[in-house]
């Protein structure tokens, strides 16, 4: 289509979504009040996204650059009243300044430093005291790893049920899991040449993973049809009120 | 000054590394703490990491109103949406950002009426962009492809209303998939990829991998 067509159906959208809305407001459906007009942006927004459907176009364009934006204003100020305000600014400066009956907790100093030294990374002559900071998290990372991996991720998922179970069913579905993590792990096993039985359980593994692929596929879809039927919801019940 | 920008670093991720690891080991109220302090202080430091990805984020933005790239106009709608949100954020219901967070102020409104709506909106697309790329690109050709095909099928008509109606074995069997071969494969990967975390963890501990550290002196 031209695009002429596209101004003329967004236009008329434009017009349709304004008439609503202040028919809405005159008979009192939605009120003039931060509930009526946060269903409104609500609404909005979510037409604008859905309109990348029809094809690219400048009110998706507009809607994912303010999306992007207000999420990172969010975790800044999210980020200064979890973080910053708890951590540093009452802990060591307000205690420093004002007499709040708490001594300063001077030992905080080194996690502002380091978070300091981070911002620096922008300068061209300091940029390597970042380094210092990054070290400080990836090595916290790599200690915390190593322990919890094996005991959560090692240990634990090699404990199996007992392959005799209470009932027929509970022992073969005990074999299944047993040979689906067996035959998979000598999937990944590349020491040996995958021939003959290595071959032949590395193949099961192989048809376990797909099932497991494709498991995850179909979970994922359902996953963001449940979030496709809310938006629907949203705007069938919320907005429109067609539904209760 | 090599020492300072190389050495370092790697004595701090070395120190770290292994005091986290033994931490775990040592069943003392003291090291319980020392975990809780230092996690802590990793908060902080990664509270500092939001500013850099904000201004990189900007500096972007900002860089393509600059110059007046095609397409620039959207980026002031990357200051506008930001700049309000942190506005309000700041004024926090008129006690400004020195006092505790206040509930259900303007930033509030701007987190329920465009930050919720349009991340689920965004994410419910993708509902549309996956099935139809299955469409495309989904063949059974072979028999491992087949296997995929069917177990996503039988998932995906088992986890609604309508999968009941068409066999009533449909769902019983889906969460047979998701709990038996998806489980045990899942189970398998995923010790597979620990051991690769755990290898590389102490790659990082011992210095030999050093590309956290970037490049440059």
């Amino acid at each position: 289509m031209d695009k002429k067509t596209d101004v003329s159906i967004l236009t008329w959208i434009l017009v349709a979504f304004c008439v609503i809305n202040i028919f809405f407001l005159v008979t009192g459906k939605l009120g003039f009040d931060a509930k009526g007009l946060g269903i409104i942006t609500a609404v909005a927004l979510t037409l604008a996204m859905y309109s990348f459907l029809y094809k690219d176009n400048p009110v998706f364009k507009i809607a994912e650059n303010l999306f992007v934006g207000v999420a990172m204003g969010y975790w800044i100020i999210i980020t200064w009243f979890n973080i910053l305000k708890p951590d540093v600014f009452e802990q060591l400066i307000v205690p420093f300044f004002k007499d709040t009956g708490n001594a300063p907790q001077y030992i905080v100093i080194i996690p502002t430093l380091l978070g300091i030294f981070m911002l620096l990374r922008f300068s061209d002559k300091l940029s390597w005291l970042s380094r210092w900071s990054f070290a400080f998290v990836v090595g916290l990372g790599a200690g915390i790893t190593i322990p919890n991996f094996i005991h959560a991720f090692i240990l634990k998922q090699l404990t199996f049920d007992s392959l005799i179970a209470g009932s027929l069913p509970d022992s073969i579905n005990n074999f299944l899991i047993l040979l689906g993590v067996v035959s998979v792990l000598i999937y990944f096993f590349f020491s040996l040449e995958h021939k003959g039985v290595i071959g032949g359980v590395s193949r099961i593994g192989v048809w376990f993973l797909m099932i497991a692929f494709g498991a995850s596929f179909g979970f994922t879809v359902m996953a963001r049809m449940s979030l496709l039927i809310g938006r629907i919801q949203f705007l069938i019940r919320d907005w429109l009120g067609i539904i209760q | 000054m090599n020492f300072f920008k190389r050495t370092i670093p790697l004595i701090i991720a070395f120190i770290m590394g292994i005091m986290m690891a033994f931490q775990y080991y040592v069943p003392h109220e003291a090291s319980q703490s020392l975990l809780k302090v230092v996690t802590r202080w990793g908060i902080t430091i990664a509270g500092f990491a939001v500013f850099i990805g904000a201004y990189s984020l900007f500096h972007l933005h900002w860089n393509k109103i600059k110059r007046k790239v095609p397409g620039w106009g959207y980026s002031t709608f990357v200051f506008f949406g930001a700049g309000i949100t942190i506005i309000f954020g700041l004024y926090n219901g008129g006690e400004f950002f020195l006092h505790d967070k206040q509930e259900g102020t303007m930033f509030d409104w701007m987190y329920f009426n465009v930050q919720v709506p349009a991340g689920a909106t965004m994410f419910s697309i993708l509902a549309f962009f996956m099935a139809s790329a299955a469409y495309r690109t989904f063949r059974a050709r072979t028999s491992e492809a087949t296997i995929l095909l069917i177990a996503a099928v039988i998932v995906m008509l088992g986890r609604v209303p309508v999968g009941a109606l068409i066999w009533e074995f449909l769902p019983p069997i889906a969460d047979w998939i998701m709990s038996v071969p998806n489980m045990a494969a899942k189970r398998g990967i995923l010790i597979g990829v620990s051991i690769g975390a755990i290898a590389t963890s102490l790659r990082i501990i011992f210095g030999i991998e050093r590309a956290y550290l970037g490049g440059g002196d």
